[in-house]
């Protein structure tokens, strides 16, 4: 963010606990000391004012960054990225951009219960106008997150909150690395089956691969990490080079981006399906309190594994 | 109650079992010893019949479908229960969110050649292009599913690992078959008999040191006998055939030299005290060994009267796995397709196999006089771990005595 509101002071932060308090997580730290008061913008606690406030100032020609301190608090703030972000372009018959980074938080947090530990990707997923990004790696969500900034479309751009722990490098200031919206990433090749995924469960897939491929199951790893627009050729391609599918995901399983992903491999791939294409998610229940019930909820390895097993016929 | 029934296991030996034919129908009631379903398993056609009165509620598996025992094949209850709790664990296995209606699975029409073949669309893109009839290939997924496994299986497409970017594949495929045009193998499905003879005889050629031993016997006196017994038979209508002698020579023979009466276990030989004889017998599709039991103490006419009796049940596939195993050495006979001669694999655990020829006309010089011998060539194949060169010999020569002077078989 720094590097973007360095690149263009049209660039600026706002949200709750952002300034002072160097944010929620700490992902606005130090910025309000560089860059002032002026564009970082401690908010109160109000997301549908706030993000109706971003949405206004894009629409005249900044480029405001809004955090939530998670994307359980955007609901509050629905019809404002809903009717006003997503529309206006195409209602003002291009009079009108609104380029608004809308950005926090996603996925169950560890024992938040039902209210907090929302998937909200099939929310805007929904939603013609937004664009949808989940990067599951620093260097991703640097690349993605320099894209969403300079994109003239508001982006609802999903961190998961337990990989803000999550280390690895990143390119320098000065590579200025871009990541384009619409483009997977192929983490890892195999040939037995091709795993889909994206945000959160992507960790747990890379270390689930080491340990099939052992037990001589080798997967193809995809990181989906642009989620609207889709990256359906490389999905694919590498479904028709496997014959099989699974598509793993943190949000519920009633629609959303999974399902997305398993209507175009039956569609594009039809021909290459040595199986039904399956999908392992998070239970069909609002998220439990309870450590031992809320572990049971969210999709874990043995649920992938189950699924795994399924379609390469071997139970 | 109503409850999932397995494959029963209708042999010792059984490690799957084919659903050739359902003889009830869902909604039927079963009465005690009836016919529920006919299963083809590695040795013959079995019955599978009831011991218990209740009522075929579901058919779980089609007709053709081949599985494992103790795989859930039918529900059986009373009459109008509800199973759709027992349905759902057996038949939504495979789906991990709701399940589809499941009747559908189960309620799949029976294979048909003309009805349609559950397979997926990867096989069926592949058979498209290869040209293979599904009809002939055995599917292992869920109902029998052909999936690409069973495709691999039959060599008709490269193994998963050598998968390339199929979209380039996919255009050299049509190229080939464009540019060539030349009609691919078809494949014939194996089997359940082809399946265990191949795994039988790659087991014998590769545990048993085989050797074999040659020799030709005259055969003018035990051909002369057979025609006076059968003239005395013509009567009653029935007939002795040479085979039907040569049963009865190997069983003299081995009573005469015991030691290749005998099969090699880990820890002994294990000499045998009957003397059981496995008879080889051609079918459309494979062979079997249906055994006559101590041959050694039956007459002739009672071994033609059960060779043709096994060869009859053998051929309509209903010989009972009984009938066929516990043999203690094998004859094997070609001489009537013209083969002069021909070695054997031995049939394990047996200790040998005799392999016959088909009759000759030699010339022979006896008492300074050149005249026409009839003559067949006998090959024993002997496992060199129970049976040395010099036994094989003695019995090739009680064999020979045996045959050149029939007689003795009277004693």
């Amino acid at each position: 963010m720094s590097e973007e509101m360095e690149r263009d002071d049209r660039v600026f932060v706002i949200g709750e606990e952002v300034g002072y308090y160097q944010g929620a997580y700490k992902v606005t730290q130090g910025l309000l000391e560089r860059f002032g008061e002026r564009r970082v913008v401690d908010a109160p606690i109000a997301e549908a004012g706030f993000a109706g406030l971003a949405v206004g100032a894009a629409m005249v020609g900044l480029r405001p960054i809004v955090e939530f301190m998670t994307w359980n608090f955007s609901l509050v703030a629905f019809d404002q990225i809903v009717n006003n972000a997503a529309k206006m372009h195409q209602m003002s018959a291009g009079q009108l951009r609104v380029p608004v980074v809308f950005r926090g938080p996603n996925a169950s947090a560890r024992q938040v219960a039902a209210q907090h530990s929302h998937a909200v990707e099939p929310f805007y997923c929904n939603v013609p106008g937004l664009r949808v990004v989940y990067p599951s790696t620093p260097r991703d969500a640097k690349g993605l997150l320099k894209t969403a900034i300079r994109d003239d479309s508001p982006v609802v751009f999903l961190e998961g909150e337990t990989l803000y722990g999550l280390q690895g490098d990143v390119p320098e200031p000065e590579a200025d690395e871009l990541i384009p919206f619409g483009s997977a990433k192929l983490v890892r090749e195999g040939h037995h089956v091709t795993v889909v995924s994206f945000g959160r469960p992507m960790p747990m897939l890379t270390k689930l691969a080491d340990e099939l491929e052992r037990e001589g199951i080798s997967l193809e790893l995809i990181d989906a990490r642009s989620l609207r627009p889709l990256d359906t050729a490389t999905i694919v391609a590498s479904v028709k080079k496997t014959n099989r599918c699974v598509v793993v995901h943190e949000h519920w399983p009633y629609g959303g981006p999974g399902a997305e992903i398993v209507d175009c491999v039956q569609r594009e791939a039809f021909d290459y399906l040595d199986a039904p294409i399956l999908r392992a998610s998070n239970l069909d229940v609002p998220m439990p309190y309870a450590l031992e019930l809320e572990n049971e909820v969210i999709v874990g390895p043995e649920r992938v594994r189950a699924a795994l097993r399924q379609v390469l016929y071997l139970d | 109650m109503a409850q999932v029934v397995g494959l029963p296991r209708l042999s010792p030996t059984m490690e799957e079992g084919t659903l050739t034919r359902w003889a009830k129908r869902e909604g039927d009631d079963i009465a005690v010893d009836d016919l529920i379903a006919e299963v083809e398993t590695d040795k013959a056609t079995m019955e599978w019949r009831a011991f218990d009165r209740t009522v075929l509620l579901k058919i779980l598996v089609a007709e053709g479908a081949t599985v494992a025992p103790d795989t859930p094949v039918a529900i059986f209850g009373g009459r109008g229960e509800d199973i759709s709790s027992l349905l759902s664990p057996v038949q939504s296995a495979d789906s991990t969110r709701e399940a589809p209606p499941p009747a559908k699975k189960a309620e799949q029409p029976a294979q048909q050649p003309t009805g349609r073949v559950p397979a997926s669309p990867s096989v069926r893109r592949l058979a498209r292009e290869r040209g293979v009839d599904l009809h002939a290939v055995q599917g292992s997924g869920p109902g029998g599913r052909i999936v690409q496994r069973d495709m691999e299986r039959l060599a008709l497409q490269p193994s998963g690992t050598e998968n390339a970017p199929l979209a380039g594949a996919r255009a050299d495929r049509s190229e080939v078959s464009a540019s060539t045009a030349r009609p691919a193998p078809v494949a014939v499905p194996l089997s359940s008999m082809r399946r265990t003879i191949a795994r039988r005889l790659v087991e014998s050629k590769q545990n048993v040191p085989h050797f074999y031993l040659s020799a030709d016997v005259r055969v003018d006196a035990l051909l002369s006998t057979r025609q006076e017994l059968n003239a005395l038979l013509a009567e009653k209508n029935e007939k002795i055939s040479l085979n039907d002698m040569l049963i009865r020579v190997c069983a003299s023979a081995l009573r005469r030299v015991p030691s290749v009466n005998a099969s090699f276990t880990d820890d002994a030989i294990l000499q045998h005290q009957v003397i059981d004889i496995s008879v080889a017998v051609a079918l459309p599709d494979g062979l079997v060994t249906p055994v006559v039991r101590d041959a050694d103490k039956k007459g002739l006419l009672e071994i033609a009267r059960e060779v043709r009796e096994l060869a009859a049940q053998a051929r309509q596939k209903k010989l009972k796995p009984e009938q066929m195993s516990g043999g203690t050495f094998s004859i094997s006979n070609l001489g009537m397709y013209g083969v002069d001669e021909f070695a054997a694999v031995i049939n394990p655990p047996e200790g040998a196999i005799v392999a016959v020829g088909a009759v000759r006309e030699v010339p022979a010089l006896r008492d300074n006089e050149l005249r026409t011998e009839r003559c067949l060539r006998l090959t024993l194949s002997c496992d060199h771990r129970v049976v040395d060169g010099a036994a094989g010999a003695e019995w090739l020569a009680a064999a020979r005595q045996l045959i050149e002077s029939p007689l003795q078989l009277m004693l």
